[in-house]
């Protein structure tokens, strides 16, 4: 569990002002916001890198405000991996459990174990820069969960990878957090990466916290329009595979067939598409979109100079104005929505 | 990785005529360097090697240079001690009059090292300032190896606070910050983790302090002309006895600080590699 309460701190040009959370234990909480936010500042408060001028950080009840990083539990992974160059793979995980006075025994059984469950035992005797990114960031993660913290804060922890690399640690992030039980916060300025992670995304914006909430309401009911701007907009549709060949699944949403690109071979998933991938017509469009969906319009919001379109299907879209005045559309006509099958990032659903 | 990477593809490069008139011109400051060692070295090792060997047996040659070097070693433990703290809060924060304090580090660079020579002597001759003090407790700095000390000390410290400043700004704050995550005070962090990483930037600060303080003459000659220090020796042969009895124990020297500071530096470029490369 982490509260924080009332927390105003300033650094240098950062600054947070009364920023006030609570993460219930075992939660995955995303961080969201742009460079620049004061993000990595509230990280660095509750791992105690620095004293807040005002408020109070309580992890698992009890009060840690005043209390040196090194008794708080914490486990912290940086951007740029920061690993100890100075020592080998082994010795990087070993040296949490080493200034814990574990013995020996405990400490070489506790690595492999860590090792072995984020998959880089073959790596234990190599020298951190001998590594690539993604590896460097895995001992990192290894690292830092290797004193069972109960804690666990990242840093945009996949920031510093390329997208195959980010693809395949965020999967690793998801998989680890299911198995460890370990209360974590990740910052990110990704809304994809804080859409597919988060139980719940705080949205962070000089310096204040300015919206809580699921990914749902998030990312379908921004507060105000400096967050529509900022996290955009995203569909999940909730499906089960059907089949997969060479990579091109089809997925079953609400007994209607959805063609999407993904690795997964079966079993229930999220399919996220962006709103601009998603192009509304009146008329069936020929095109390339593999994905044609038949609905009627539920309801349409005014945001000022955008609106909201709800479909039957379940899917939001966002149109300006002008387009949707030219396409008269009002509640209950029918139009298309194609999108292609590209255009989709699929999810395996855990819950 | 990347520095021998940047190496690596510096060997592709190729020579315009600015690199290589440019490198003409370079060549005069390497000629000047060369000719001026190597005119000694040769008309003492292959015109008068007997004065070389006379030398090697002079007791009062051999006493000078292994107090020269043992005498700086002493200097440059202190500055290691004393200024590798310094260094680091140097490195790792702000404050009010941080950059007069640097200047101040860098002030026995400019000095005149006579003046640095006679402001010491001032300080700790036995009716100094300081000297009193010590004096009364029975401990006395002129003419003795403690004034050589103090005096190689006083030259050779901007050396290494500098070069131990800008080893510990090298090593990543993520580093100390992730390490105390994991369970270490500030004390273990510091000898763990920011100290050995720092480790090659002191050793080769101590080297520079180490070869500055033998090569020291002026402050030295001011606070302490006796235990004579092979420069100061040698200057006193120079004037009593000329080039014939100055020049073999020069020579000597030399050899000796040549001998050492290449098995050092290769030692050093072997632990530089051992993080940098592969």
């Amino acid at each position: 569990m982490i509260a924080l309460k009332n927390l105003t701190y300033t650094l240098a040009s950062f600054s947070i002002k009364n920023i006030s959370l609570h993460i219930p234990e075992n939660e995955y909480f995303v961080l969201l916001g742009p460079t620049g936010a004061g993000k990595t500042l509230i990280l660095e408060l509750i791992a105690g890198f620095h004293i807040p001028h005002k408020g109070q950080i309580l992890l698992n009840n009890s009060d840690v405000t005043h209390l040196p990083p090194e008794k708080r539990n914490i486990g912290f992974v940086y951007q740029d991996y920061s690993l100890f160059p100075h020592m080998t793979v082994k010795d990087n995980i070993a040296f949490g459990l080493e200034m814990h006075k574990t013995p020996q025994m405990e400490i070489e059984r506790k690595v492999k174990d860590t090792m072995n469950l984020i998959g880089i035992s073959h790596l234990k005797e190599r020298h951190p820069l001998t590594l690539s990114g993604g590896e460097q960031q895995r001992v990192s993660l290894a690292r830092a969960l290797a004193t069972n913290p109960k804690i666990l804060l990242l840093d945009e922890p996949l920031g510093a990878l390329d997208p195959r690399t980010q693809r395949f640690l965020r999967e690793e992030l998801k998989r680890i957090h299911e198995t460890q039980n370990v209360t974590t916060i990740h910052v990110t300025h990704d809304q994809t990466e804080a859409l597919i992670l988060a139980d719940r995304i705080g949205v962070i914006m000089n310096g204040e916290i300015v919206q809580v909430g699921s990914s749902h309401e998030l990312f379908n009911r921004p507060i105000n329009e400096r967050i529509a701007e900022f996290v955009g907009v995203e569909n999940v549709l909730k499906g089960t595979i059907k089949s997969n060949k060479d990579g091109l699944a089809l997925i079953d949403v609400d007994n209607r067939e959805v063609c999407a690109l993904t690795n997964i071979k079966d079993g229930k998933v999220d399919v996220f598409i962006r709103p601009e991938n998603i192009v509304l017509s009146k008329k069936s469009l020929r095109s390339s979109a593999r994905n044609v969906f038949k609905n009627r319009i539920v309801r349409i919001t005014n945001l000022g100079p955008i609106l909201n379109v709800e479909l039957d299907s379940g899917l939001e879209i966002f149109i300006t104005k002008q387009s949707a005045e030219e396409m008269s559309l009002k509640q209950g006509v029918q139009v298309y929505a194609s999108f292609k099958a590209t255009a989709t990032h699929v999810s395996r659903r855990l819950t | 990785m990347i520095r021998l990477n940047v190496k690596e593809s510096l060997k592709e490069v190729r020579w315009s005529y600015l690199s290589i008139i440019f490198a003409i011109i370079g060549s005069v400051i390497v000629i000047f360097i060369i000719a001026t060692i190597f005119n000694m070295l040769f008309s003492q090792l292959i015109l008068n090697p007997q004065g070389l060997l006379e030398a090697m047996k002079d007791p009062a040659a051999s006493k000078s240079i292994l107090l020269t070097l043992y005498a700086s070693f002493l200097a440059t433990l202190i500055a290691v001690v004393l200024g590798t703290p310094l260094a680091y809060v140097l490195a790792r924060h702000v404050f009010p009059g941080k950059s007069l304090l640097e200047s101040l580090i860098d002030v026995p660079v400019i000095i005149p090292h006579t003046v640095a020579g006679i402001a010491l002597y001032a300080l700790l001759m036995r009716k100094g300032a300081v000297g009193t003090a010590f004096a009364n407790l029975g401990i006395v700095f002129e003419d003795s190896l403690l004034g050589i000390v103090a005096a190689m000390l006083f030259v050779s410290i901007p050396f290494y606070i500098n070069a131990a400043r800008e080893g510990f700004q090298s090593v990543n704050p993520h580093l100390e910050h992730v390490a105390r995550t994991l369970g270490a005070n500030q004390w273990k962090t510091f000898y763990r983790i920011s100290l050995p990483l720092t480790g090659r930037h002191l050793f080769s600060g101590a080297l520079m302090a180490w070869a500055r303080g033998i090569s020291e003459f002026g402050a030295v000659i001011m606070i302490a002309f006796y235990p004579m220090i092979a420069p100061v020796f040698i200057y006193y042969r120079f004037t009593t006895q000329g080039l014939e009895g100055s020049q073999p124990i020069a020579v000597l020297l030399i050899l000796v600080c040549f001998t050492i500071f290449i098995t050092l530096r290769t030692i050093l470029k072997r632990w530089e590699t051992h993080y940098d490369s592969s």
